[in-house]
């Protein structure tokens, strides 16, 4: 592999004039807020790993009551989530759209495709928050068990990092409408659409834990060992 | 191009012109260095004032009406919690990492200058609202510095009600401090280095910042799960953590939840931070070691391999916290191993400092002083690390001041040692000036010897089984008279090292205005931060051109250079040349500028 | 040259500190002599290493120090020497790992002929269980915890009606029988730790935990919390008392049994009556107290408390030192009562209601009410005493007896007794109170407290107080 080639390397050998490799070595270009922000999808997949490795070993406690499974459970009617996920992907596919119409003009068509992300990534948070009525309204509050505790705290802790997203988009709008660069403008959202096609990915996939059946969990609990 | 710019752009842009704008809201890693380094300075002395209150209970109880149980643990809970977060983390990273970074690179900054700043305030506001939980009713959180539930947020323990929270609001400020920070300094590491500094030519103090900030990445999100879930316990009333239980005779609503589970998030995070704090001491103490003693670092691509393994390692060793706790005990065989496995690196390590000191030509200055003091205490808090790793050895010690005693001399004395040395090495780069090397000698002797009267008696302690974070032992069958008079000795020592750190912060003080003045190059470093055309570096660090890097960070004492040193962007036609002439390099006066006594 | 010297001196000032230290572990007094093997071997190997290293970096120090003249060599790495130093690390590593897995090993695996007690945690002190005949503990859950049931057995359990309480910070174990010690928590983290039998293990709530040792020799041996567990964290002692076969079955059949508990008699408040018409003298016929006849307060106490000192002083755990003049009167009025009197009497004065005759409202001073915060945890934000932590009630009490009795605590006058199980805890913590001043202001504190009625609800006292204003917290 190249790393470990890498850090293979006696460093101290004397290089001739001229015949440094690490000199003549085009290092390609920069871009380090893509390097970060793969980090920064890192640390947030640590922080979800680490939700779900806790949910799954709680949910092998007696008390946990999953929320769905059962035709009277209230996540068994999937059709809120089904409809804000939905919202979730057009915004994810309006990024892509931008970000592939940036480097032409007119940009019409990237304002319109960036705007339609960002209602639809509002629609999608505030159908998560009409999820939370729901639920709450049946009863099944934040401290009523533990598995209504992780549905409330994934979401939100999902939804905050999404606005997080849409705070970036918006400065990002603001600042081209400022002043127009295309080059930056284009970076940028390429910046965006990774994110949000991560989240929407994360979402996915806590859309499927949270709605999975008891069986499941002891299935997946029973495999990993907790 | 909007926040990387100044990597890139020629050095005449950007530049501050206000004082406000260059020494308060600055974006230049050097002022925002220095300004991490001065508010985790300040927060240590207040935790050093803590600990020495807690000395007075214990070598002394029943004398200082001011502190009774509650105040102890409050004390106990921030003098631990500040020191392992808040000044060391702080320091280590957002002060030297900061500094150091694009200096030894060869970047102009950060990549990030505007969020580096920002990273900065956080980590000020998240200090603020630490200190603040004093002044709250009930006073700051007094449930050990590992807040364990359920005791953390239930009655019985002080603080239960505001402190907590301002503790757990404060460390997830910080997390966002120290993301934004990490972040920065991971990105420039991969992505601002000058031409020809490869990976294997960086100098071992950006290896360890470098893995102990993807360590930092990747850790404190446990801390921040933690103290999100603990949060909704004691707000939401729900039950992560929380089993069904009573308090005080009185039953709670709680129900189900599982205690052991906080304990391996907080290690998940406690664990990797050990080392988070460790990698960069041990890289910045191998700088100091091979310029001072004007060797070579020995062995340098292990030393790389092993701060990469350590780092690896440190995310399998988290339960050995936890052998007596009570959760699975068939863990301690896996735990027990993977912990002595980790032993290994470790030892290596040290066996690589002496032997760059072995055959080197060593100059006794105060920073190679507060080196080898670091060797020797590192050595004994590593290997009392061996007792507490090995499972069935930690049953009769831990939880005794034998665990005091050990995790003080590897997490508190070893990285202090290397900060100093640091402080001491760096001073005439950040300053311009040296640090007095009188007051300095003073004060290392006073900590070095001092520490270790501290922290070696504590052992033994451990091993009559006195136990830690008791307020007071009071009448016993199984511990002697003679333990008390121990007690004694160890705060009058510990009191006589905290006001000697006095010494040193007038030293800070003194110098920074009236100190000997220093070149660019004092200490004959090989280093790119040495190399700069001002001192302290300007705004931009390199003036005109970026510089150019020829070779690895070592090359001391190279045979056929009459140059005891070759500065990392010395192209190899300049050494040629010298070499034929049989002259010098370049101005080089010869006997070392900080010659002993 | 000076470091070189002072590391020299280090290490064998650090030999000898170990080798003359009085500082050592205590005498084993169980099975776990192969815990103290590893020990050992790990001293070796660390200790060789320590010496080694340190002595090298002393010679280095020396031997290549600043010379004008000297070059240092150029030695990027040797392979050899670093593999070998790896080689040589390892195996000492491995050296120490392995005894110490194989000894875990034992420690995991419970012996199958080792007996069961259960040790249950609570701030801050111990209580056990037994399993009575039929070798098996009864059902727990924490919700059944109450004041009648504090170990919270589930009364529908058949195998829970023969357990044996011992609501006693004191238990007995027979010497060389193997016990396994299952580990219970009613609210927080506590750890079970004995120095003398090397072994330790953290109390969950929720979970039970166990540890197991054999006891290989005879004495009463200190038992102490070592995982945080609030406040009065270093309170929390017991003791572990290792006997004879006869001598452990003797305490044994002096122990009840749950059943044996739940069918206790009840006393009876109306020959309570009888019995306390001697104590009224005294104690004033509303158990209001007499300051002048330097007799305390009873009313607003609960049965409980007045019954365990009944007992103390009939028992001569209470009232037999020489200092405690008063103790004695009240020792030799105890003499006389039976256990049913005793029973009866304090049903009795727990459904006193004096009034309090408090001249000086308003003499709840800050200082006061600050120093007995650490009081509160389990005396009650009201003083009104809490039976869960076997607290008395102080609200009201007379600042005469209540000095008298922190003096006698600090004196150790009172409390010192081994069998005064409860009191002991009061030994550290009227420390707490180190100056004449500071007692006098807790006591002025708790005698301005508005007396709590057994049933008042704790929300209406919190109303009234802010109402008033001058009792605030």
């Amino acid at each position: 592999m190249n790393l470990l080639h890498k850090l293979a390397e006696k460093p101290w050998l004397a290089q001739t004039e001229g015949g440094d490799a690490a000199l003549l070595e085009d290092s390609g270009p920069r871009l380090p807020a893509k390097t970060a922000l793969k980090f920064f999808i890192a640390v947030v997949s640590v922080i979800f790993f680490l939700f779900t490795i806790t949910f799954l070993s709680r949910s092998q406690y007696p008390d946990f009551q999953a929320l769905a499974g059962e035709p009277w459970l209230p996540l068994s009617n999937t059709g809120q989530l089904w409809f804000n996920s939905a919202l979730l992907v057009l915004a994810s596919a309006g990024l892509e759209l931008a970000r592939r119409q940036a480097g032409r003009q007119p940009l019409g068509a990237v304002v319109l495709a960036l705007g339609a992300a960002a209602v639809c990534s509002v629609g999608f948070v505030i159908g998560q928050y009409l999820v939370w009525l729901q639920l709450s309204d049946r009863g099944y509050t934040v401290s009523a068990n533990p598995a209504n505790s992780y549905f409330y705290l994934l979401t939100a802790i999902h939804a905050l990092h999404l606005l997080g997203g849409l705070f970036a988009l918006t400065r990002l709008i603001y600042r081209f409408a400022e002043r127009p660069n295309l080059a930056s403008l284009q970076q940028n959202i390429g910046l965006c659409a990774l994110y949000w096609h991560y989240l929407l990915l994360l979402w996915l996939f806590l859309f499927a834990l949270l709605v999975a059946p008891a069986e499941t969990y002891r299935a997946i609990a029973a495999f990993c060992g907790l | 191009m909007t926040d990387s710019a100044i990597a890139d752009l020629p050095d005449d842009s950007h530049h501050p012109t206000s004082f406000v704008s260059k020494y308060i809201w600055s974006q230049d890693h050097k002022v925002i260095a220095i300004q991490y380094a001065a508010t985790a300075i300040f927060v240590g002395l207040v935790a050093l004032v803590l600990s020495g209150m807690m000395r007075l209970q214990l070598g002394f109880p029943d004398q200082f009406a001011f502190i009774d149980p509650s105040a102890y643990l409050q004390f106990v809970t921030m003098h631990g919690m500040i020191m392992v977060i808040y000044l060391l983390t702080a320091l280590l990273l957002g002060g030297f990492g900061n500094y150091l970074i694009p200096l030894m690179l060869g970047a102009r900054d950060m990549v990030f200058p505007y969020l580096n700043m920002l990273s900065y305030w956080t980590y000020l506001l998240s200090v603020i609202v630490l200190l603040a939980s004093f002044f709250v009713p009930g006073g700051a959180t007094g449930a050990g510095w590992t807040l364990y539930p359920p005791q953390a947020i239930l009655p019985g323990t002080p603080g239960n009600d505001v402190g907590i929270l301002m503790m757990l609001i404060s460390l997830a400020i910080f997390i966002v401090a120290f993301t934004m920070g990490g972040l920065n300094y991971v990105t420039t590491i991969l992505q601002a280095r000058a031409k020809g500094m490869t990976l294997m030519r960086m100098p071992l103090s950006i290896w360890g910042i470098f893995i102990a900030s993807i360590l930092g990445l990747l850790a404190f999100p446990a801390l921040l799960v933690s103290a999100i879930m603990m949060l909704m316990d004691r707000l939401a009333g729900t039950s992560f953590f929380m089993p069904a239980l009573l308090s005080l005779g009185e039953q709670m609503e709680y129900g189900g939840g599982s205690p052991v589970l906080f304990q391996h998030l907080f290690w998940f995070f406690g664990h990797p931070e050990v080392y988070i704090v460790a990698l960069p001491a041990f890289g910045m103490v191998s700088d100091v070691i091979a310029t001072h003693a004007r060797k070579n670092i020995f062995g340098y691509r292990m030393r790389v391999w092993a701060i990469v393994a350590i780092g690896g390692l440190s995310f399998v060793v988290w339960a050995h916290h936890m052998y007596v706790s009570g959760m699975n005990p068939y863990f301690g065989f896996f735990f027990a191993t993977t912990t002595l496995i980790i032993a290994v690196p470790t030892a290596l390590k040290v066996y690589n400092w002496v032997l760059t000191l072995w055959r080197g030509n060593i100059h006794m200055t105060v920073p190679m002083m507060f080196a080898i003091g670091f060797i020797f205490t590192f050595t004994h808090g590593g290997l009392t690390g061996l007792f507490l790793g090995n499972v069935v050895v930690d049953l009769p010690l831990s939880d005794t001041y034998f665990v005091v005693g050990h995790f003080h001399m590897v997490m508190g004395v070893s990285p202090i040692m290397v900060l100093f040395a640091a402080i001491y090495h760096w001073f005439p780069k950040i300053t311009g000036r040296f640090l007095d090397s009188g007051m300095g000698k003073l004060h290392f002797w006073i900590t070095f010897l001092g520490t270790y009267s501290i922290y070696l008696p504590m052992h033994y302690l451990g091993f009559l089984g006195v136990p830690r974070r008791y307020f007071a032992m009071g009448p016993t069958e199984f511990i002697p008279e003679s333990a008390q008079s121990l007690n004694a000795g160890i705060t009058v020592s510990a009191l006589i090292v905290g006001l000697a750190q006095l010494i040193f912060i007038v030293n800070l003080i003194w110098s920074t205005f009236k100190g000997k003045r220093a070149g660019d190059n004092p200490w004959e470093a090989t280093t790119l931060e040495w190399q700069t055309a001002t001192t302290p570096p300007g705004h931009g660090n390199w003036g005109a051109e970026l510089p150019v890097v020829y070779r690895w960070a070592y090359d001391y004492s190279v045979p056929g250079v009459k140059a005891d040193f070759i500065p990392q962007n010395c192209p190899p036609s300049a050494v040629e040349m010298a070499a034929a002439e049989g002259g010098e390099l370049d101005d080089n006066k010869g006997p070392y500028n900080e010659p002993t006594a | 040259m000076a470091i070189a010297i002072v590391i020299l001196l280090l290490v064998i000032g650090s030999l000898v500190f170990h080798f003359t230290s009085p500082w050592w572990f205590t005498p084993l007094a169980s099975n776990w002599g192969t815990i103290d093997d590893t020990i050992e071997i790990t001293f070796w190997i660390t200790g060789i290493v320590f010496v080694a290293v340190n002595l090298f970096l002393a010679y280095v120090v020396y031997r290549y120090r600043f010379h004008k003249h000297r070059r240092a060599d150029y030695e990027p790495e040797n392979k050899k020497l670093e593999n070998w130093l790896f080689v040589g690390t390892t195996l000492g590593v491995a050296a120490m790992l392995a005894p110490g897995l194989f000894v875990w090993a034992k420690f995991v695996n419970v012996p199958e002929d080792a007996q069961q007690f259960e040790a249950l945690g609570q701030q801050w002190h111990w209580s056990f269980r037994l399993p009575g005949e039929d070798g098996v503990l009864g059902e727990t859950s924490a919700e059944l915890i109450d004041d009648n049931n504090p170990f919270g057995i589930n009364p529908d359990d058949p195998t829970g009606l023969d357990d044996v309480l011992i609501s006693s910070n004191e238990m007995h174990i027979p010497v060389d029988q193997p016990v396994k010690v299952m580990l219970r928590s009613k609210d927080v983290l506590h750890n079970f730790a004995v120095p003398q039998f090397r072994v330790k293990m953290d109390l969950v709530p929720g979970i039970v935990s166990y540890l197991w040792f054999t006891p290989t020799r005879l004495g009463r041996f200190e038992l102490l919390c070592l995982e945080l567990c609030g406040m009065a964290h270093y309170t929390m002692r017991g003791h572990i008392v290792v006997d004879t076969a006869e001598d452990y079955q003797a305490w044994l059949a002096k122990q009840q049994t749950f059943a044996e508990i739940l069918n206790a008699p009840v006393g009876d408040p109306q020959l309570g009556q009888q019995v306390y018409a001697s104590c009224a003298a005294c104690h004033g016929a509303q158990g209001e107290g007499n300051e002048m006849l330097n007799s305390p307060r009873l009313a607003g106490q609960g049965a409980r408390y007045i019954e365990r000192q009944l007992g103390y002083f009939k028992d001569g755990v209470r009232g037999r030192h020489e200092k405690d003049s008063y103790g004695m009167q009240m020792a030799a009025m105890a003499a006389g009562l039976s256990a049913a009197n005793i029973r009866d009497v304090s049903a009795y004065i727990a459904s006193l209601q004096a009034p309090v005759t408090v001249a000086a409202a308003g003499a709840a001073s800050d200082e006061g009410r600050q120093l007995y915060r650490n009081c509160a945890y389990c005396h009650g934000e009201w003083g009104q005493g809490k039976a869960a932590q076997n607290a008395p009630a102080l609200a009201g009490q007379q600042p005469a007896y209540f000095k008298r009795q922190i003096n006698n605590f600090q004196q150790q006058i009172r409390g010192a007794h081994q069998q005064d199980i409860f009191g002991r805890q009061m030994l550290l913590m009227s420390r707490l109170l180190q100056s004449e001043q500071a007692v006098d202001a807790v006591a002025a504190y708790l005698h301005a407290l508005p007396v709590v009625q057994r049933g008042e609800p704790l929300a209406h006292m919190r109303a009234s107080a802010q109402d008033g204003g001058d009792l605030d917290d």
